[in-house]
C-alpha cells in the first residue's frame, strides 16, 4: 500500500466519521469563535454570552440524531465509538451546556471581561467529556480524561483574587496530574501485555489469555498480576474523576472554593461523563460486543465487518475480512494464545475480568457511598456538603456497573437494564444538582453567604425557592414521586437482580442516613426561626423562574419515568 | 366499567391533593377560609367512601358480599418496569378507607386551634390523606411503595412545625425509623419482583390477579394467555395479587438467599418494614415522641390511621405472599405481639405524661392485631383449625378498626384538656369531673372502649384474637388475657387521677370551661361508634368478613396442599374431623 491509498482511505474515512462527530464540532468552532471575536474592536462588544448559548445550541442540536441509531459504528478509525451510548451522553452534555449558559447569565458568575474564557474552558471540557463518553480505545480515554480535567483545574480558580479559589486550582492540578500519572502507567501495562489499545481487541485477546484451557494449564499467569495492577491503576485515574474515595480528597475543597457554577459543572457534566466512561472501560474488558460494521471503507463492501486495529495500519481495514476472524489472527500474532471459536466462548472466558472489575467497582463503591455520607454530617457549607452528597451519589451511581458486570455473562437484558440506570441517574442528576448549585448560587447572590445556617427560616423570605430546594434535596435522598427515587429504585434492582446483597444492604442503609443531613438543611430552612438580623432581601423572578423550570423535570421524571428511562433503555441497547 | 372505577378511586385517592394544588392559591391571610375549605375537602371524600358503603350505590356500591377485590381497574404507568397504576378494593381494604376519610374529616376539624402557617399546614394535611388512601387502595406493589413513602414527609412537617417543644427530634426519629423501614420493604419488594414470573400461572390464575382482564371475552383472555406464555424470558410483575397466587400456588419464591429461601427473607424485611408501622416492641421507640410532640389532630391521624398501613400491609402483603415463611416464623410473630402487649401496658402503667400513656396504649393495643394476624400461621398440635385462624384474622382486623374510633377520641380527649389547662401531668390533674361533666362523661366512655370494657368496641377484637390463641398456645392466651388486667390497671387509675376526685388543683384551674359545640361534634361521632360497634359489630363484620375468611382459606388450603412440607404440621390428619368453634364466635363470623 502506497500513501496514496493511505490518504485515500483515511479520508474517506474521516468524512464518513465526521457526521457522527458534528456536535463536538461545533463545539470547537464556538470555543474558537469566542476566543477570536474578542480580538476585533467590533466583535468584542458581542456579548459572549450569546455565542456561548447559540454554540452550544447548534451542538446539542448537531449531537443527536434525534432517534435511535440501528447499528453502533467505529468512527476515525477505531478510535471513537459511534452507539445509542453515545449519542445519549453526548445529547446530555450538551444539553447541560445549555442550560449552564443560562444559568451563568442569570447569576452573573462569571462577568463580562471573564465570560470568553470561562465559556471557552466549559466548552473544552465539554469536548473532552464527550471524548470520554464515546471513547473507544486507550489514548482516547486518556486523551478525554486530560481534555476534560484540564480545563477543570482553571475553572476551579476562577475567582482570581480569592486564597481558598487558588489553593482549590492547585490541590485539583496536582491530584488530577497524579491521578493521570497512574492512569497512564496502567493503560501502558494492559497495552502492553495485550499487544493494542483498541478496546473490543483488548477485549479479544484479553479472553483469549483468560480462556479455560490457559487457566487449567496455569499458561500466562506471569501476566495476571501486572493486568491486575494496570486495572486498578486504571481505576485510580477512573475513581479521580468520579471522586470516588479514596480518590476524592480534592472535591470538598475544590468546590468551597470555587463558584457554585463551577461546582454545579463539575458535579454533573464531569461526573456523567466518568460514569459513561466507567461503563464503558468496564464492558470493554468485560464483554464482547457484537461486531461492528464499518460501512465505508473504499474497497470494501457495506457488508464488511472490521474492526480497526490501530496496532495495524489502518488501511489493512479494507481487506475484506470479518471482524472476528481479523482480531483472531491478530490476536494470535501478538499474544500467541490459540483463538477462541465464538464470540460466546470469548464472553464465557471473560468471566475472570469481570468478577475482578464488579469487585473493585462495588468495592469503591460501598466504601464511597459511605464515606460521603458519613462526612456529610458535619459539614456547615453549603457547598461542601454538597460535595460530599456528589461524593455519595457517585457511589450510588457506580454500583449498577458492578451488577452489569455480575450479570453480563448469562443475563444480558440484566446488564443492559443495570446500565440504562446509570444513564437514567445521570439523566435526572443534571436536574438535581444543577438546581441545587442553581439556587445556592442565587441565594449566595442574594444572602452572600454560603453557610447553612444563614438559611434560617428563608422560607418566610423566599417560598418558592425553599420550596424547590426542598424538593430537589428530598429527590437526592431518594424519596417518590421524585426524579431520584426513580434512578434509585433501578439502582437497586439491578443489585437484586445480580444478587449483591451486601451491596444491597449498605446502599440501603445508606439511603437512610443520607436523610439526616439532607433534611438537616430542608429543617433549617423550613422548621427553623428567621434571625432578626437579616437584613431585607428577595430573589427576583428571573432567577426564581429558572429554579422552577430546572425543578420542574425532577417532578415531572419523578411521575413518568419512562419518558427518560425509555431513551436511557435505547441507549443502553447496543452495548450488549 | 374499568373507567368508571378508575374515576371512582382515583377521585378518592387524589381529591385531597387536588384540594391541596387549590389551597395553594388562597391568599395568605384567610385562614379561617382555608380551614373550611380543607374540611370540606375531607368531608366530601368521606361522603364519598360513604355512598359506596351504602347499599343503592349503582356502580360505586362496594358489594359486600363479594370475596374478592372488586372496583378494580389497570392502566399501563411505567411500561419498561411492568408497573401499572392498579387499585381496587376488598373488604379488607374497604373499612379502613372509611376509616381513613372519618377520621380524617375528624382530625380536620379538631385542627381549629392551629394558628400558625395554616395554609401550609391544610396542604400537607390533604396530601397526607392522599398518601393513606393510596396504600389501602393501591394493589400494585411499586404504586404501594410510593403512596407509603409519600406519607413520609407531610409528616416530617406536620410533627416538626406544629408540634411540642421536641417536635424537631421526634420528627426525624420517625421519618428515619419509617425510611428504614422503607428501605427493607423496598429490598424486599425488588427481590420478589425478579423472582416473580407471570409465565408460571395458569389462565385462572392471571384472571383472578386482574392481569388478564376478567371482563375481557373468553377468547381474548386466551389470546392474552397465550401472549403471555409465549415470551421466552420470564414476566416479571409488581402485581400483588398475582405475587400473592405464586407464593401460594408456585415455588417461584423458594430460591436460595444466603442459605434461607427467597420467602423467608422478604416475609422477615417486609414485617420489619410493617411492624416500625404498627409498631411492635423493639421498633416502637418513634411513636411515644411522635405522639407527644404532634399536635393533637396529628396523633389522632397517627393512631386512627398510620398505624393500621402496618397491620394492613401485613394481612395484605406478608402471609399471602410468603407463606412458607409466614409458618416458620410463626412464633416469631405472635411473640412480637405478646411482648408488645405487654411491654405497651406496663409502660402505659408507668408514664407520668397523660398523651404519652396513650400512645403506649397504643403500642399494647395494636400488639393484639400483631398477634391475631399471625395466629393465622399457627397450628397447636396436630389439630388443623382454620375456624380458629378466621377468628384471629377477624379479630385482628376489628381491632384496628375499633382502635382507629378508640384511640383518636383518647388523644382528641387529651388534646381538649391540654389546651385549657397547658400541661398534661397525670399527678396535676383530677376533680375534672365536677367542671366539665360532658366532657368527662364522653371521655370515660371513649377511655372505657379503649379498656376493652364488653359492650364498647374494644372487646370484640381483643376477645377474639385471645380465643383464637387457644387453639395455638395455651401459655400465650393466658398472657394475652391478662393484660386486659393490665389495660383495666393504667386506664382505671388514670381516669381516676384525671377524672375523679375532689377538685382540680393543677395550673390553669379557671380555664376549665365546657366542651365547645365543634369539640362535641368530633367526640360524639366517636364516642357513639364506639358504642354502636361494641353493641352490633356485625357493621364492620359485615363488610370485612368474606375477604378476610377467603384470605384465610385461600391460606388454609396452601398449608393444606404443603402439610407434608412444614414441620408443624407433620402431624397433621386431613381426614380427622375440625374442631368446632364456639358458638357465640361462630354466630359473629357469620
Amino acid at each position: 500500500m502506497n500513501l496514496y491509498e493511505l490518504f485515500n482511505s483515511l479520508a474517506a474515512d474521516s468524512a464518513r466519521s465526521v457526521a457522527g462527530f458534528q456536535g463536538e464540532l461545533a463545539l470547537c468552532v464556538t470555543i474558537v469563535l469566542l476566543l477570536f471575536l474578542r480580538i476585533p474592536r467590533l466583535t468584542s462588544r458581542i456579548d459572549s454570552f450569546f455565542v456561548m448559548l447559540i454554540g452550544s445550541s447548534v451542538a446539542l442540536y448537531l449531537a443527536g440524531p434525534w432517534r435511535p441509531l440501528e447499528q453502533p459504528s467505529e468512527i476515525f478509525t477505531g478510535l471513537l465509538v459511534y452507539d445509542n451510548f453515545t449519542v445519549y451522553f453526548r445529547t446530555l452534555l450538551m444539553a447541560f451546556a445549555v442550560l449552564f449558559a443560562v444559568f451563568t447569565k442569570i447569576s452573573g458568575v462569571p462577568d463580562r471581561d471573564a465570560a470568553p474564557d470561562i465559556y471557552a474552558l466549559v466548552l473544552g471540557a465539554t469536548l473532552g467529556m464527550c471524548v470520554m463518553a464515546s471513547a473507544n480505545n486507550m489514548l482516547m480515554i486518556f486523551l478525554g480524561v486530560e481534555m476534560a480535567s484540564v480545563p477543570s483545574y482553571a475553572l476551579a480558580g476562577l475567582l482570581k483574587g480569592r486564597r481558598q479559589s487558588s489553593e482549590a486550582a492547585l490541590k485539583y492540578a496536582v491530584y488530577g496530574a497524579g491521578a493521570a500519572g497512574i492512569m497512564l502507567y496502567g493503560i501502558s501495562l494492559i497495552s502492553g501485555i495485550l499487544g493494542t489499545v483498541h478496546l473490543p481487541t483488548m477485549a479479544v485477546r484479553l479472553a483469549e489469555l483468560l480462556q479455560p484451557a490457559n487457566l487449567e494449564g496455569g499458561v500466562g499467569f506471569d501476566t495476571h498480576p501486572v493486568l491486575a495492577l494496570g486495572g486498578m491503576m486504571i481505576m485510580v485515574g477512573l475513581a479521580f474523576k468520579l471522586s470516588a474515595v479514596p480518590f476524592h480528597f480534592w472535591c470538598p475543597d475544590v468546590f468551597e472554593g470555587a463558584t457554585a457554577e463551577v461546582n454545579a459543572f463539575l458535579s454533573v457534566a464531569s461526573k456523567a461523563a466518568a460514569l459513561a466512561l466507567l461503563a464503558r472501560v468496564a464492558i470493554g474488558f468485560g464483554y464482547i460486543p457484537a461486531p461492528v460494521l464499518v460501512k465505508t471503507a473504499p474497497a470494501a463492501s457495506v457488508e464488511t465487518a472490521a474492526l480497526y486495529n490501530v496496532a495495524d495500519p489502518p488501511a489493512e481495514a479494507p481487506a475484506a475480512e470479518s471482524a472476528a476472524e481479523n482480531t483472531e489472527a491478530k490476536a494470535e500474532a501478538a499474544v500467541g494464545f490459540a483463538p477462541l471459536p465464538n464470540r460466546e466462548a470469548q464472553i464465557a472466558a471473560l468471566a475472570p475480568a469481570r468478577e475482578f472489575i464488579w469487585k473493585l467497582v462495588a468495592f469503591i463503591a460501598v466504601i464511597t457511598c459511605t464515606f460521603g455520607n458519613l462526612a456529610a454530617y458535619g459539614q456547615t457549607n453549603i457547598k461542601r456538603l454538597l460535595a460530599y452528597s456528589t461524593i455519595a451519589q457517585a457511589g450510588y451511581m457506580m454500583m449498577p456497573v458492578a451488577s452489569a458486570m455480575v450479570l453480563a455473562g448469562d443475563n444480558t437484558d440484566g446488564a443492559r437494564n443495570a446500565i440504562s440506570a446509570v444513564a437514567f441517574y445521570a439523566g435526572a442528576y443534571v436536574f438535581m444538582n444543577l438546581g441545587a448549585f442553581a439556587i445556592v448560587a442565587f441565594l449566595r447572590n442574594m444572602l452572600h453567604s454560603e453557610e447553612i445556617a444563614d438559611y434560617a427560616g428563608l422560607l418566610h423570605r423566599a417560598p418558592v425557592t425553599v420550596i424547590c430546594f426542598c424538593i430537589v434535596l428530598v429527590s437526592l435522598i431518594g424519596l417518590p414521586p421524585l426524579a431520584g427515587f426513580f434512578g434509585k429504585y433501578q439502582i437497586f434492582a439491578s443489585l437484586v437482580d445480580a444478587k449483591l446483597w451486601f451491596v444491597l444492604f449498605i446502599a440501603g442503609l445508606n439511603t437512610a442516613i443520607s436523610l439526616y443531613y439532607y433534611l438537616r438543611v430542608v429543617k433549617i430552612m423550613t422548621i427553623d426561626p428567621e434571625p432578626d438580623t437579616r437584613r431585607p432581601a428577595s430573589m427576583s423572578y428571573i432567577p426564581g423562574t429558572f429554579i422552577v423550570l430546572i425543578t420542574a423535570p425532577i417532578v415531572i421524571l419523578g411521575v413518568w419515568p419512562d419518558s427518560l428511562n425509555a431513551l436511557a433503555r435505547i441507549a443502553t441497547g447496543q452495548l450488549f | 366499567m374499568e373507567s368508571t372505577y378508575l374515576t371512582l378511586l382515583s377521585t378518592v385517592v387524589f381529591l385531597p391533593a387536588l384540594g391541596a394544588l387549590v389551597l395553594a392559591f388562597f391568599p395568605r391571610e384567610k385562614t379561617e377560609a382555608m380551614k373550611y375549605f380543607a374540611l370540606g375537602v375531607t368531608a366530601l371524600v368521606f361522603l364519598l367512601t360513604l355512598i359506596m358503603a351504602l347499599p343503592s350505590a349503582g356502580d360505586w356500591q362496594f358489594d359486600a358480599a363479594v370475596t374478592d377485590m372488586q372496583k378494580v381497574f389497570s392502566v399501563g404507568w411505567i411500561p419498561s418496569f411492568n408497573i401499572n397504576y392498579f387499585m381496587g378494593l376488598d373488604g379488607i381494604s374497604f373499612p379502613l378507607v372509611l376509616l381513613t376519610t372519618f377520621v380524617t374529616m375528624l382530625s380536620m376539624a379538631a385542627s381549629w386551634p392551629i394558628e400558625k402557617h395554616v395554609k401550609a399546614y391544610c396542604i400537607l394535611f390533604l396530601i397526607l390523606e392522599t398518601g393513606v388512601l393510596g396504600v389501602f387502595l393501591a394493589l400494585d406493589f411499586f404504586l404501594f411503595y410510593v403512596f407509603w413513602e409519600v406519607m413520609l414527609l407531610p409528616m416530617y412537617f406536620l410533627i416538626g412545625v406544629w408540634g411540642g417543644p421536641r417536635r424537631e427530634y421526634a420528627a426525624i426519629k420517625f421519618f428515619l425509623y419509617t425510611l428504614l423501614g422503607g428501605v427493607f420493604m423496598l429490598i424486599a419488594i425488588l427481590m420478589l419482583y425478579f423472582s416473580s414470573d407471570l409465565k408460571m400461572l395458569s389462565k385462572d390464575q392471571l384472571v383472578a390477579a386482574h392481569v388478564i382482564s376478567p371482563e375481557l371475552s373468553e377468547g381474548e383472555q386466551a389470546a392474552r394467555f397465550a401472549e403471555i406464555q409465549a415470551h421466552t424470558t420470564p414476566r416479571r410483575t409488581f402485581n400483588i395479587l398475582a405475587l400473592q397466587q405464586l407464593g401460594q400456588h408456585t415455588d417461584a419464591f423458594n430460591g436460595d438467599v444466603l442459605g434461607k429461601p427467597l420467602q423467608w427473607w422478604a416475609f422477615l424485611l417486609l414485617l420489619i418494614g410493617f411492624v416500625i408501622k404498627v409498631p411492635s416492641v423493639p421498633l416502637h421507640t418513634w411513636l411515644p415522641d411522635a405522639h407527644v410532640e404532634a399536635p393533637t389532630p396529628i396523633s389522632m391521624i397517627l393512631a386512627g390511621i398510620l398505624l393500621k398501613l402496618g397491620g394492613y400491609g401485613i394481612i395484605r402483603i406478608c402471609y399471602p405472599i410468603c407463606p412458607q415463611a409466614g409458618y416458620e416464623l410463626a412464633y416469631f410473630v405472635c411473640a412480637l405481639g405478646v411482648v408488645s402487649m405487654v411491654y405497651g401496658a406496663f409502660a402505659a402503667l408507668a408514664q407520668k405524661d397523660f398523651k404519652r400513656l396513650v400512645a403506649y396504649s397504643s403500642v399494647s393495643h395494636m400488639g393484639y392485631v400483631v398477634l391475631g394476624i399471625g395466629v393465622w400461621s399457627a397450628v397447636a398440635g396436630n389439630e388443623f383449625n382454620a375456624d380458629a385462624w378466621k377468628m384471629g384474622m377477624n379479630g385482628a382486623m376489628f381491632q384496628m378498626i375499633a382502635h382507629g374510633i378508640a384511640s383518636p377520641g383518647m388523644f382528641f380527649m387529651v388534646g381538649v384538656i391540654y389546651e385549657r389547662v397547658h400541661h398534661r401531668n397525670l399527678d396535676q390533674f383530677g376533680g375534672l369531673f365536677a367542671k366539665m361533666p360532658l366532657y368527662s362523661g364522653l371521655a370515660i366512655g371513649i377511655f372505657f372502649a379503649g379498656l376493652g370494657l364488653p359492650g364498647l368496641c374494644g372487646f370484640i377484637g381483643e376477645v377474639f384474637v385471645t380465643l383464637s390463641v387457644w387453639s395455638f398456645n395455651h401459655t400465650l392466651a393466658v398472657v394475652t388475657a391478662s393484660v386486659v388486667v393490665l389495660t383495666a390497671a393504667y386506664i382505671l387509675w388514670t381516669l381516676q387521677r384525671v377524672y375523679l376526685g375532689p377538685e382540680y388543683k393543677g395550673p390553669h384551674g379557671d380555664h376549665l370551661h365546657p366542651m365547645t359545640t365543634r369539640e362535641l361534634a368530633i367526640a360524639l361521632p366517636l364516642f357513639v361508634l364506639a358504642i354502636a360497634m361494641g353493641v352490633y359489630p356485625q357493621m364492620v363484620f359485615h363488610y370485612m368478613t368474606p375477604s378476610v375468611n377467603q384470605t384465610v382459606d385461600d391460606l388454609a388450603g396452601w398449608a393444606q396442599r404443603n402439610a407434608a412440607n412444614l414441620p408443624q404440621m407433620a402431624a397433621f390428619d386431613p381426614t380427622a374431623p375440625a374442631p368446632v368453634a364456639p358458638a357465640l364466635v361462630q354466630a359473629e363470623i357469620q
